[in-house]
């Protein structure tokens, strides 16, 4: 799938483990919160970057205490209807200060982009029948907020006050 | 009321502009309806019945002339010349064509309007007591609070796809004309025994299919944490409201299963983290907010107006409206001027662009070019001087906006119902239009006095029957529709929940019952009781007997 990050279209050097699949002998993986709880140690000793992958039910407090071990954050959106994994990404910024990757995965839509964009994601996995061009664009689509938010972007009421 | 600056028409343009090519797209075939439809709906165009329906915000009410002008225009050139008024004080339009949307978007851009967030499971268009601002009784004008509130939900990056949709409302009265109690969040706003300003901040109402009266989850928050707070209860909402029923996916059914405790505490927590961050409303914006809503330029006049009284003496159509339409101002020889847009007959809420043109023109002659959108589906006039009330009404008469039905039975609230809309189960304009046809006559009407009638064409209850002092509901029962009766509900103060009398009616059967329930009120109140307040004191029980006991 495509990945957008940072602004431009990325490798992703990720490989997705599911449940308990045998995880590759090196190279960075993204594990579900089940596997990183029971296999926690193990992975942050293994050679390769670990990324914790959260459905939109479990909550980022389930691994605020590891952020330093993990380089990325994927939250899952199940359908782009729901927006709990918009609250986790603000979290993750703003109330425990993760510097790391946060990814969007799933059902991941342009037109989501730009709340995504200031809600703390950095990197999008998006559709391949999408034109990336489009997707590169669109985040410039909105340049006026009105909400604070962790990115420290400026609001329209801190613009009118320079 | 409050202008766009650089900021907030640069927001509105880019929206514009960005829907624009979102529906180049959908006509081009690149993107199909499924792709297009929640692209379409955060801002605010349903596919409906028959045709697309635009729905454009007027935040908390406030409307300006050239506004109302641009709104005649949309409706002559790209409608049927007519706009319906919302019970969330917004205006729609029930006949558009989705290739003219990029263009009417650019038209309402450019004076200051959109219909961003009209629709969607998202912040709604924040609603307010009509008469903010001007009520001789109000406490505070919630208006730079609503102001605030609708910049801080635009496009909210973390709270634009809730588990439902998400209204608000705001009141800075003792009498509530915004219905706070009926919304997901109602804010009252007053001052403390300190002279403080705060609200009371109420959590969890609503209508629908399951109608909760709001609980009091705060008795006193001061103003200007009101952005935290508001953050703080959307956000426990998104994360822990419901996602796998619709119908059970309102903030109401989360404070109801959770219990208002439990739900409060997490609030109060989440606040606790957030209440001294960025959200906090600085002083120099809420004085730059302010400064829009400081009283237009009135004269310095005595309260009463001797050509008023005159004219009152001596034209008794002008008097009978003036004792119907008119309410009490803050400012000595001013009144506020209820405009009725449901005359006998007619859908109410309708008002077609000839009438938007000479509304606007009014407003500009004689209200200093503003006027309000009321819950009730009507229009207000805030600051028109006694002297001129009865130029005014002459021209309202011409134009058939001078019905003398305020807080009447025939002033009712209706949804679009079957005729219109795609959720509905019966019609309900045609019932409301025979129950104002039945009440038609005046003096009838002055004698029942004060009392809504509220009617909704499904259990969705966008006519708010729930609420209404005699609901009706529409519903479809073996393919025909079937009318249900229900009494003593109120959205003011005072807030009930209304409940089901009996068996339901047919179309003319509701119009009986309505006039065997008015008659049985007559007979039963105690001299000049409200409706609700009999109802109150006797119980539903005389009613059921009227309506449903066999004849002797």
């Amino acid at each position: 799938m495509p990945l957008l990050k940072n602004g431009a279209i990325a490798d992703d050097p990720y490989t997705r483990v599911e449940g308990d699949d045998a995880l590759p002998a090196e190279g960075a993986v993204l594990v579900d919160l089940a596997r990183w709880e029971s296999e926690r140690d193990a992975l942050i000793r293994r050679d390769g970057e670990v990324g914790v992958w959260l459905t939109s039910s479990e909550t980022p407090a389930a691994i605020a205490e590891d952020l330093p071990h993990l380089a990325v954050v994927a939250l899952e959106f199940p359908a782009f209807t729901d927006g709990r994994a918009y609250s986790s990404a603000r979290l993750l910024r703003e109330r425990y200060a993760y510097e790391g990757e946060v990814r969007a995965v799933g059902d991941v839509l342009i037109e989501q982009l730009h709340f995504m964009d200031r809600a703390g994601f950095s990197s999008f996995e998006f559709s391949s029948d999408q034109p990336e061009e489009d997707w590169i664009t669109a985040q410039s689509d909105m340049k006026i907020w009105y909400q604070p938010t962790g990115d420290e972007r400026p609001t329209a009421t801190q613009l009118r006050r320079r | 009321m409050y202008k766009y600056d650089e900021f907030d028409a640069e927001f509105v343009n880019q929206r514009a502009l960005q829907f624009g090519r979102q529906v180049e797209s959908r006509l081009s075939g690149s993107l199909s309806e499924e792709q297009f439809r929640p692209l379409r709906l955060m801002n605010g165009l349903y596919l409906q019945l028959h045709a697309y329906m635009l729905r454009i915000n007027v935040p908390y009410g406030c409307l300006n002339s050239v506004q109302m002008r641009k709104l005649a225009h949309i409706a002559r050139v790209y409608d049927k010349d007519y706009g319906h008024l919302t019970t969330r004080q917004n205006m729609q339009f029930n006949w558009i064509k989705l290739a003219d949307m990029p263009e009417i978007l650019l038209e309402l851009a450019s004076v200051e309007m959109h219909g961003i967030q009209s629709s969607g499971n998202c912040i709604r268009n924040i609603t307010a007591d009509e008469y903010a601002g001007v009520a001789a009784e109000e406490i505070e004008d919630p208006r730079v609070y609503c102001e605030l509130l609708r910049q801080w939900s635009s496009l909210h990056p973390e709270f634009s796809f809730l588990p439902r949709k998400f209204k608000i409302s705001v009141t800075g009265s003792e009498k509530d004309r915004a219905a706070v109690k009926a919304h997901d969040i109602g804010l009252r706003l007053y001052r403390n025994e300190n002279g403080e300003e705060g609200f009371e901040v109420f959590v969890g109402g609503g209508l629908g299919r399951t109608p909760f009266i709001g609980k009091s989850i705060r008795a006193f928050l001061p103003t200007r944490h009101v952005l935290s707070y508001c953050e703080a209860i959307l956000r426990v909402y998104n994360q822990l409201g419901r996602r796998d029923n619709k119908y059970k996916a309102r903030i109401k059914i989360l404070v109801h299963e959770m219990g208002a405790e439990a739900f409060t505490e997490l609030v109060e927590k989440e606040w606790a983290q957030i209440s001294a961050g960025a959200l906090e409303v600085p002083e120099a914006e809420l004085e730059r907010v302010r400064a829009f809503f400081v009283p237009p330029a009135y004269e310095r006049l005595p309260e009463e107006s001797p050509e008023l009284e005159a004219q009152l003496g001596s034209d008794a159509a002008f008097a009978t409206w003036a004792r119907q339409q008119l309410a009490a101002h803050k400012q000595p020889g001013y009144a506020i001027v209820n405009i009725s847009c449901s005359p006998v007959g007619k859908p109410p809420g309708d008002i077609s662009s000839a009438q938007m043109d000479v509304v606007a023109n009014l407003a500009d002659t004689y209200n200093f070019g503003e006027m309000r959108v009321t819950h009730n589906q009507n229009l207000v006039f805030t600051d028109v001087r006694k002297s001129d009330l009865f130029a005014l009404w002459q021209e309202l008469v011409r134009v058939g906006l001078a019905t003398s039905n305020h807080g009447l039975i025939s002033d009712t609230i209706c949804c679009p119902g079957l005729d219109y809309c795609a959720l509905a189960t019966a019609r309900s304009i045609p019932v409301a239009e025979k129950l104002s046809q039945r009440f038609a006559d005046q003096d009838k009407q002055k004698e029942i006095g004060e009392i809504y009638l509220n009617m909704s064409g499904c259990i969705n209850a966008c006519g708010h029957h729930h609420v209404g002092n005699i609901g009706i509901v529409g519903v479809d029962k073996k393919n025909s529709e079937l009318y249900q009766l229900m009494l003593g509900g109120s959205a003011e103060e005072d807030a009930s929940l209304g409940k089901i009398l009996g068996p339901g009616f047919d179309e003319d059967g509701i119009v009986d019952a309505v006039e065997n329930v008015i008659d049985t009120y007559l007979e039963l109140r105690d001299e000049s009781e409200r409706f609700i307040d009999t109802y109150r004191r006797v119980g539903p029980d005389p009613f059921k007997e009227r309506l449903y006991s066999a004849p002797a």
